[in-house]
């Protein structure tokens, strides 16, 4: 099977929420083709890999296959939270977009459900 | 079929003032049974009302209270659309006789205002079980707010005795949604699985159009149209607590499976076990159906028996938090701000950690100890705004990084332009239980 590597973005979106010190990320399938691809992918530890520079203690996954989601639970990263954190970001909003940049492999046949433009400007896309 | 459509106009203090006029416009377009929420508190609001309450025995609720009324307050009273709220912040009671006031100004007849009390525990006989909870983390510090979440039920039973408008401090977001419906669908509070799917609808309402195309867009993407008018959100509940998410006619925004998605699963942990005052709610096997164009249902909830304790938010003053910034563009404008972000650590040397920001090459991802600032190499070119920014307990020390920043103007590096410092006190939060026991609530009808 041939695949390529296209950014998370192309195939899920999410949300970011905070309560206290501990982030939550949605990710969405964009389509029921790539929910697999999600599960097998973007699991805990990818997840405490891209988080790691931010000293998460604990990430957690939940999978809610009916709705083609996984909620990313991410323990102690945001540095003490709203009130503590001198991050102009205190809530860590802008994190779902850290983890939607993740490199995933895509089938080459299922490259034409992918979201977003074709000639992507992200230079981690590579076919 | 006895349908029940509760509107939303406010996801958090500071929301749009508008947002309430096209959801009313809609409400009463339908006729039938209908309710406003607005929801408006979040972990440091309460806290920062105690403050406003402090400098004014009357203030203390929510400070757009009366720019997000007075567009819909006759209009509502007029067609029987009854207004819940937790708008009354640290003093539900002073934001009760301010609405009262509205009306008269606006030619109406004082309506039923009910106010919910018991959310607040900040008072000193609460203040040894909240030390014990919070053991060392208090330790002697002033408290500012002590707020427990409280449920639906005083609100059901304020609406049963008939309040046209209820107005509570830290009532929990989905309660707001949940009260209604017991109330008028007769629900006992023991009716886990109603109030548990009833308690999911007032998850997608209550950050207002976070549900219905709001903080959803990204060009090219995911598309929304329509983002200046924004049509907040409005459930269309049945008797056993399902609903259909919808919104007004002609409004901009979308109502879609991906957007319901987005905010269902907004600031949720475990989604088996989503905890409030009223319900553990549960959406492990829940789905999303889209019907038609801007109406989707939200099916498969499940609810179980609620939590014995109850979740509180105690705030405290934590010191002061100072900020700078300069701008450095062209030529070597990250390596200039970079020497910039250098002088100053040197500068400052002994007061407490810095963070530094690169704006426009790294900011906000990077952790407070810069380390991926640090693996951030410069560009040649750029435009760049250096942040600093410093959190101590001495005002004076705070002060001093904002002096440091703006002498860069004549002792730092070269073109820097732009300074800005601000300087603010610090609220820290912290979270603990109580038991269910400790903290009663109930309603009083304002005279």
């Amino acid at each position: 099977m041939t695949t390529r590597t296209v950014p998370l973005w192309r195939i899920a979106h999410g949300r970011s929420g905070d309560k206290g010190n501990r982030s939550n990320i949605s990710v969405i399938a964009w389509e029921p083709e790539f929910w697999p691809l999600i599960v097998e992918q973007v699991d805990e530890a990818a997840v405490l890999r891209l988080f790691a520079f931010r000293h998460p203690t604990r990430v957690t996954r939940y999978l809610l296959p009916k709705l083609a989601a996984a909620n990313f639970v991410i323990d102690d990263v945001l540095d003490g939270g709203v009130n503590d954190s001198l991050n102009l970001d205190s809530h860590g909003k802008s994190l779902s977009f850290l983890l939607l940049d993740l490199p995933v492999q895509v089938p080459t046949e299922l490259a034409a459900l992918l979201r977003g433009p074709e000639a992507s400007i992200t230079p981690k896309e590579t076919t | 079929m006895d349908l029940l459509r509760i509107g939303c106009a406010a996801g958090f203090s500071g929301d749009r003032t508008d947002a309430a006029i096209g959801v009313v416009d809609a409400l009463v377009a339908a006729g039938g049974p209908s309710f406003l929420i607005f929801e408006t508190l979040a972990e440091r609001t309460l806290a920062l009302a105690q403050l406003a309450r402090r400098k004014d025995p009357e203030g203390g609720y929510e400070p757009l209270l009366v720019d997000m009324l007075r567009p819909v307050l006759a209009r509502c009273l007029r067609h029987g659309i009854r207004i819940v709220s937790n708008f009354g912040a640290a003093n539900p009671e002073g934001a009760a006789r301010r609405i009262r006031k509205l009306a008269l100004e606006l030619g109406m007849p004082a309506p039923v205002i009910a106010v919910i009390k018991g959310d607040d525990v900040s008072g000193p006989e609460y203040r040894t079980a909240l030390d014990a909870a919070l053991s060392t983390v208090l330790d002697h510090r002033t408290i500012v707010s002590a707020n427990a979440y409280i449920g639906a039920e005083a609100v059901a039973q304020a609406l049963t005795a008939g309040a046209q408008i209820v107005v509570g401090g830290r009532l929990a977001d989905p309660s707001l949604t949940v009260g209604p419906a017991m109330a008028h669908f007769g629900w006992r509070a023991d009716d886990w699985e109603r109030i548990g799917r009833a308690t999911m609808v007032g998850h997608l309402l209550e950050c207002g159009a976070q549900v219905s195309g709001g903080y959803y867009a990204d060009p090219g993407v995911k598309d929304i149209p329509g983002m200046a008018r924004l049509g907040y959100p409005i459930a269309e509940v049945t008797e056993d607590g399902t609903a259909i998410i919808t919104k007004p006619a002609g409004s901009g925004g979308r109502v879609d499976a991906h957007t319901v998605k987005e905010q269902l699963l907004y600031e949720i942990h475990d989604p088996c076990a989503y905890m409030t005052p009223d319900v553990v709610a549960d959406i492990g096997d829940a789905e999303v159906q889209e019907l038609a164009p801007d109406r989707v249902r939200l099916v498969g909830v499940r609810g179980h028996c609620r939590p014995d304790d109850l979740k509180v938010n105690v705030c405290f003053e934590s010191g002061w938090q100072a900020e700078g910034e300069i701008s450095y563009s062209g030529p070597r404008a990250d390596g200039r701000a970079r020497l910039a972000a250098e002088t100053i650590r040197e500068r400052m040397a002994g007061a407490g950690r810095l963070r530094i920001d690169l704006i426009g090459n790294c900011s906000v991802f990077g952790d407070d100890d810069g380390v991926l600032l640090e693996s951030t190499g410069a560009r040649a070119s750029g435009d760049v705004r250096m942040r600093v920014a410093l959190r101590n307990d001495d005002r004076a020390e705070a002060e001093r990084l904002e002096r440091e920043v703006l002498a860069l103007y004549c002792c730092g590096p070269a073109g820097g332009g732009g300074v800005r410092t601000a300087l603010r006190p610090t609220l820290g939060t912290r979270s603990c239980l109580l038991p269910r026991a400790l903290v009663p609530t109930s309603f009083t009808l304002l005279d």
